[in-house]
């Protein structure tokens, strides 16, 4: 078999592995809950009768490792369970029961794609941004202007999300309305107008994740620059531009995808600040609201995806670095 | 729209501006070198940079006050932001100058070859730790103290809606802001400086032991470490903040102790990653060999041996776990599973003040205290940040 096939292969195995191991450290990590779900649903008052039966219907009186296995199944087929805040005692066992409940994936689906959509935006201006700026800033190494975007980008990424956006509401919303500060979307929205209301928080994420794409670019192009190809390329007379473009740059490619994806990684999850700031309805303003309100089913499930994203990116970068090394794609 | 075709117009003109610069540099200069082989972008950047520094320079002289007798908040801003600029890039130069003549021979050496960023690093460090050290003589009043004024506007000008006793005004039930802001560093910083090291100490230890002992010992914190770091950590963090709440019930301080360990066990699986890996590379060498011979204890290889090699990458990574661990408290506190009331706490002072930011156009000061708070954090930060940055140059030199 092709090498690259090969380790390929294995890292998704690996993946995959990771991801289960994952599932049963977040189930676990639930189950530590005092108390029980059925007592939280009815509250202070209920009756044993109510309890027992609400937890017949959840399935709670099972063992634990049959519960989970229960949980996975339904997960993989999608069903990821019902919200406790959207369940009340009348939908259990009251009149119409089981009819009117709303479920996690009912609730997490158009979130989701909102998600993706503010960090398909975020990806589109960061990385073309970070790239070019790398680019320059190792053309113009050691000059003012390297300097001055070391700076500015190491400022911007230490500096908090919420820091970030409520200056950039300040001065794009509120003294230069040029921009709302509040990404209400709806299902029917055109894209022109969604894209308005995502371009703040889509900013302010450009900003956090700029700096490290920008520095590895720099660094990677750097490193490159004293080797005899790039030499040559400079003695025959080529320009400084040209040398880094076309011939520095396509070998430096690794370590910058590399970046790239571990910043979408981070990107995912960074979009959790970001979206209550801008009260963006995506999964992360849905996943902190269920984490104040102890809504389990959702934060399980919203859990599961972020780490599900996370590790899929990751996975992905790494495949991508043994796909772009030609060392392992040649085969001997 | 006119705003783009205004973009362009600026884009062409300074498009043009570079070539003009260039060509008439030439002239004057007689074709020197430096110009008549600048590149195009260069001559560019420069006209770029100098039309920049003017708008700045006629913006910070436009007058405060408009034709209305209304604040204009934009230039407020602007000077106030250049202003800081200005002090702390004075300060910073100040110090680094003060430290260059007083002090040791080795404290003036390392002085002599340090960077303007990173004076500017040490010396805010310092600030920030000589106000959490001394948070409550330099507070007017204590965190707790709540006043019967609620709301009121800073500035302390009566008419204004101020209150002259309180500089930075009130919050929504009355406590003096002015001092939750400084309370807030010892707060802030206190509850992230311990975790760090909690942290640290537990990754750490974890870490060289796993280097020295290897075998299972090793495999199963790696394998465990290495599922631990697959979840993201903010989410991790929410999801166990979760089940500390349902754990901490009623008693508020408590989920601030809980959330001291979740953080401090999430951020140690970084730590033991990178103890684990410099002690790898420190137990091949020869004198450990020659002292396991000589029938040392664990304890002596750990702390003797192993622990004085790698102070150097272990302290640059404190400086930035730290940062990590700072900027994940403040994120909790800003969602509001973080550092609970009444202790004052800027991540939490930050979504209580967010609303003010509406108010920019009509009271400056008003709108600035959101900023404030989050600034204080940021400030921080991108300090420690700095520092790290100069310190792994110096050591690795990464200078090229």
């Amino acid at each position: 078999m092709n090498p690259v096939v090969k380790i390929i292969l294995q890292r998704l195995a690996l993946g995959l592995l990771t991801l289960f191991i994952v599932s049963i450290v977040i189930f676990t990590a639930v189950n530590m809950l005092p108390g029980d779900f059925a007592q939280a649903i009815l509250g202070q008052g209920a009756s044993p009768e109510a309890v027992e039966a609400i937890r017949r219907d959840l399935g709670l009186d099972q063992p634990p490792v049959t519960r989970y296995l229960q949980w996975l199944g339904d997960a993989l087929r999608g069903d990821l369970g019902n919200s406790f805040a959207q369940a009340n005692f009348s939908s259990f066992v009251g009149e119409g029961s089981g009819g009117a409940r709303v479920t996690v994936a009912q609730q997490i689906a158009p979130r989701f794609a909102n998600t993706m959509f503010l960090a398909g935006v975020t990806a589109a201006i960061a990385v073309p941004f970070a790239v070019t700026l790398g680019v320059l800033a190792a053309l113009y190494r050691n000059s003012a202007f390297d300097k001055a975007a070391n700076v500015a980008t190491l400022t911007s990424i230490s500096s908090p999300e919420f820091f970030l956006a409520y200056v950039l509401i300040l001065f794009l919303a509120v003294l230069n309305p040029v921009l709302p500060s509040l990404s209400n979307i709806y299902a029917d929205m055109g894209f022109g107008e969604r894209l308005v209301k995502t371009l703040l928080p889509a900013l302010t994420l450009t900003l956090v994740v700029t700096a490290h794409m920008m520095r590895m670019t720099r660094a990677a192009i750097i490193n490159l620059l004293a080797s005899p190809y790039i030499e040559m390329a400079r003695l025959k007379g080529i320009g400084p531009m040209r040398v880094i473009v076309k011939h520095a740059l396509p070998n430096a490619l690794a370590p910058i995808i590399n970046v790239i994806a571990l910043n979408l990684a981070y990107l995912i999850t960074g979009v959790v600040v970001v979206e209550v700031v801008f009260v963006y309805p995506g999964i992360g303003q849905l996943f902190v609201d269920s984490v104040k309100i102890r809504d389990i089913p959702v934060v399980q499930a919203c859990c599961l995806i972020f780490a599900a994203a996370y590790i899929l990116l990751n996975l992905t970068a790494d495949i991508l670095s043994i796909a772009t090394n030609p060392r392992l794609r040649q085969p001997k | 729209m006119t705003w783009w075709m205004w973009i362009l117009a600026a884009l062409a003109a300074l498009l043009a501006g570079g070539w003009l610069f260039r060509f008439v540099a030439q002239k004057i200069t007689g074709n020197r070198p430096y110009f008549r082989d600048m590149p195009f972008a260069v001559a560019f950047g420069y006209v770029l940079a100098a039309s920049a520094l003017a708008l700045a320079v006629w913006y910070y002289f436009q007058p405060v006050m408009t034709e209305a007798g209304t604040p204009d908040a934009g230039v407020t801003f602007f000077r106030w932001a250049l202003h800081g600029f200005v002090i702390f890039a004075l300060a910073a130069w100040l110090f680094r100058l003060a430290g260059r003549h007083v002090g040791t021979g080795g404290s003036r050496k390392l002085f002599r070859d340090m960077s303007l960023t990173a004076a500017f690093g040490v010396l805010v460090i310092l600030l920030y730790a000589f106000t959490a050290i001394f948070a409550a003589w330099l507070a007017p009043y204590g965190q707790e103290a709540v006043f019967d004024q609620v709301n009121a506007l800073p500035g302390g000008d009566a008419a204004n809606g101020g209150n002259p006793d309180h500089l930075l005004g009130t919050d929504q039930i009355g406590r003096d802001l002015l001092s939750r802001l400084i309370y807030g560093a010892q707060n802030t910083v206190g509850i992230a400086f311990a975790t760090t090291c909690i942290a640290f100490l537990l990754g750490g230890s974890l870490g060289f032991l796993a280097a020295t002992l290897q075998g299972w010992f090793d495999n199963i914190l790696s394998r465990a470490v290495d599922v631990l770091m697959a979840i993201p950590s903010l989410i991790f963090a929410l999801l166990l903040m979760t089940i500390a709440s349902a754990w901490a019930g009623s008693q508020q301080w408590l989920l601030t102790v809980y959330m001291v360990f979740i953080i401090a066990v999430i951020d140690s699986t970084r730590v033991f990653r990178l103890a684990r890996a410099v002690g790898m590379n420190i137990v091949v060498m020869d004198y450990i060999e020659a002292a396991k011979l000589r029938g040392e204890g664990l304890g002596y290889l750990i702390f003797r041996e192993i622990l004085p090699n790698a102070t150097a990458p272990l302290l640059a990574e404190f400086g930035l776990r730290f940062c990590f661990v700072f900027l994940t408290i403040a994120a909790l506190s800003f969602l509001g599973v973080g550092i609970q009331p009444p202790l004052a706490d800027w991540g939490t002072m930050v979504r209580d003040l967010a609303q003010f930011i509406n108010f920019a156009a009509f009271s400056p000061l008003t709108a600035a205290l959101p900023i404030m708070a989050a600034g204080a954090i940021a400030l921080l930060t991108v300090a420690v940040n700095f520092v790290v940055d100069w310190m792994l140059q110096r050591s690795s030199g990464l200078k090229e």
